[in-house]
């Protein structure tokens, strides 16, 4: 199982960053919030961040998952530190934004880039549930836009793990056209006849689900993930009643069409490899990943 | 006379229940329309009317968002908020449209996209998404003209255009300021201030170059005689805020103008530029 090897030292490695990183306190052990289960911190990372007594998912930084996803030390990140944009002369934004910018190791709510997954070059955005709730201004489009045409322009396959509560309001209506804007440049990257794998992981929502999240050739997403165009909150608000349990899941995406493949964090990698592998000349040394069990449903 | 009005002012001017619809507008600008209904998929939403419509002979496609007036219109027009098939079909009619070579023309007046159960089943991101996506490099020109209210995701969707218009007393916004206030100062009460600082207004979204026209709502003068035949101007002096379909016809008679004007100016582009001109519009904000 080389894959499994692999991942053992890269969840090594992630280990560093995790330090610095929210989801998981720091400390040696912590309380699941899902099973309320004391478990050491270490199982929780070598188990990609899942609690091993309950499974549930926990969220993850984007270095986190970069270093989950792609060959050990392959990513080179894009267009860092942009200018902050404050469309609206907003009220506090700009010392919200910048306090936001110290305290976490990201600039923003997407972290974009390329890096290699099995030696395949490729295209790659992470967003972060914990900057803004990953909404999406002026520069997180704007840097996912240049990934876009980068990822066009060099004929990269693009891959973007999607977290975000929507649009950006503070940014009014310029978080709105990151939409369009978003939306215009993976046209041109499908029209150039190159892949694009949207990941949606736990949450995704509005504006980001209403544009580049929904608009892959592939379009996969972890366990049970909330994912839909308007939150649960707003539609129960809406129809005056309660939502199902599992509404909106990424199982009830599934069932109704919307997604691809639900994927095991475990298995993402390999899964990814396989999809790259498969659009482009280049073909997987290790192509195991196809015939694992795992991911036949 | 315009400056006057606030921005929250104008928010209750554009969800005004008198104020014309998409249809009125169609009706009154151009020559003919024959609406075509359907998203082959799954229905007819009453909230997005379309079809073809005919001006000094050129034939057109028009989509437009619906409100109703009455409750029993709205129930049809669902208080012009589409559904996923909403949004289908529209987009069926715009690729039928760059199949023909007809200009699309859109009327946008949304409060937004709906959020329903049936909504999400269905599909609504994927929908809007999609319109996004495939609107960006249609190849026929695309003129979008906000008449009320712009509500979000669901009024983008048939924005994606050339050029966007907006009626003087129209907006156009990520979220209603009531949203807005609620988000972000979890309170739904300070809207006013909100739609304040949102710059949700035509003027406000000309300079920010978000959109490249504003349109008057200059509104027909009301000429009236007494008993005694005399001609006099009515007493009250309407305000803009009271656009109504009685007094809407000199307004869309300069619409018409304005449309055609669009029509001649796009007649002469190369597709390929104008896919580049569009791609451009929205990739420098
Ligand atoms: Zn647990």
């Amino acid at each position: 199982m080389p894959f499994t090897a692999k991942e053992t030292k890269r969840n090594e490695k992630a280990k560093d960053i995790m330090n610095q990183q929210p989801q998981v306190p720091e400390g040696l052990f912590q309380k699941c919030s899902k099973c309320n289960e004391i478990i050491y911190t270490e199982d929780i990372i070598a188990n990609y961040h899942i609690c091993p007594n309950c499974n549930n998912y926990f969220r993850v930084s984007p270095r986190t998952r970069l270093s989950m996803v792609l060959d050990e030390g392959s990513f080179q990140e894009w267009d860092k530190d942009l200018p902050i944009s404050d469309p609206l002369n907003f009220p506090g934004y700009i010392t919200k934004l910048e306090r936001l910018r110290a305290a976490s190791n990201l600039d923003e709510a997407v972290i974009t880039g390329e890096g290699k997954l099995n030696g395949i070059s490729v295209a790659i955005g992470v967003m972060a549930s914990d900057f803004l709730m990953g909404s999406m201004g002026e520069v997180v489009g704007e840097k996912l836009t240049r990934l876009i045409e980068g990822a066009t322009k060099r004929r990269l396959p693009l891959i973007v793990f999607s977290c975000s509560g929507g649009a950006r309001m503070q940014e009014g209506i310029v978080s709105l056209m990151q939409m369009a804007k978003t939306a215009g440049a993976l046209k041109r990257h499908d029209e150039a006849g190159l892949l694009y794998i949207s990941v949606l992981t736990d949450p995704t929502t509005g504006g980001v689900m209403a544009s580049f999240a929904m608009l892959g050739d592939v379009i996969l997403a972890e366990p049970g993930v909330l994912a839909g165009f308007a939150g649960p909150r707003v539609i129960e608000q809406t129809i005056g009643q309660k939502l199902p349990e599992g509404f909106q899941r990424s199982e009830f995406l599934l069932e109704h069409g919307f997604i691809d493949k639900i994927v095991k964090r475990s298995r993402m990698r390999a899964v990814l490899s396989f999809l790259v592998a498969s659009c482009g000349e280049k073909k997987l040394e290790e192509n195991e990943a196809l015939f694992n069990e795992e991911d036949v449903d | 006379m315009g400056e006057e009005i606030t921005a929250w002012e104008r928010v209750k001017i554009a969800r005004g229940n008198t104020r014309p619809t998409s249809l009125d507008y169609i009706g009154k600008i151009f020559d003919k329309f024959l609406e075509l209904h359907g998203d082959r998929v799954y229905g007819d939403d009453g909230a997005v009317v379309g079809g073809i419509a005919e001006i000094e002979n050129i034939p057109v496609t028009i989509i437009g968002h619906q409100k109703g007036r009455t409750i029993k219109q709205n129930m049809k027009r669902n208080f012009g908020m589409p559904n996923p098939e909403g949004y289908r079909k529209a987009l069926r009619l715009m690729k039928q449209a760059e199949k023909f070579k007809r200009p699309i023309i859109c009327f946008v007046d949304t409060p937004g996209a709906f959020c329903g159960m049936e909504a999400e089943e269905r599909g609504q991101a994927e929908a809007i998404a999609k319109n996004l996506m495939e609107l960006s490099s249609l190849k026929t020109p695309i003129l979008s003209i906000v008449i009320g209210e712009g509500g979000s995701g669901g009024a983008l969707a048939m924005a994606v255009a050339d050029e966007v218009w907006m009626l003087e007393n129209a907006t156009y916004s990520i979220l209603s300021p009531e949203g807005f206030a609620s988000i972000l100062w979890k309170d739904s009460k300070r809207a006013g201030e909100a739609a304040e600082i949102m710059k949700i207004t035509a003027k406000d979204l000309k300079d920010m170059k978000i959109i490249e026209k504003v349109i008057p709502e200059t509104i027909s003068e009301k000429i009236e005689e007494n008993q005694e035949g005399e001609t006099l101007e009515a007493q009250t002096v309407l305000l803009p805020t009271e656009l109504t379909i009685e007094n809407m016809d000199s307004l869309a008679k300069e619409m018409r103008i304005q449309i055609l004007e669009f029509l001649h100016q796009y007649k002469n582009k190369t597709i390929e530029e104008l896919i580049k001109m569009r791609y451009q519009r929205f990739r420098k904000l």
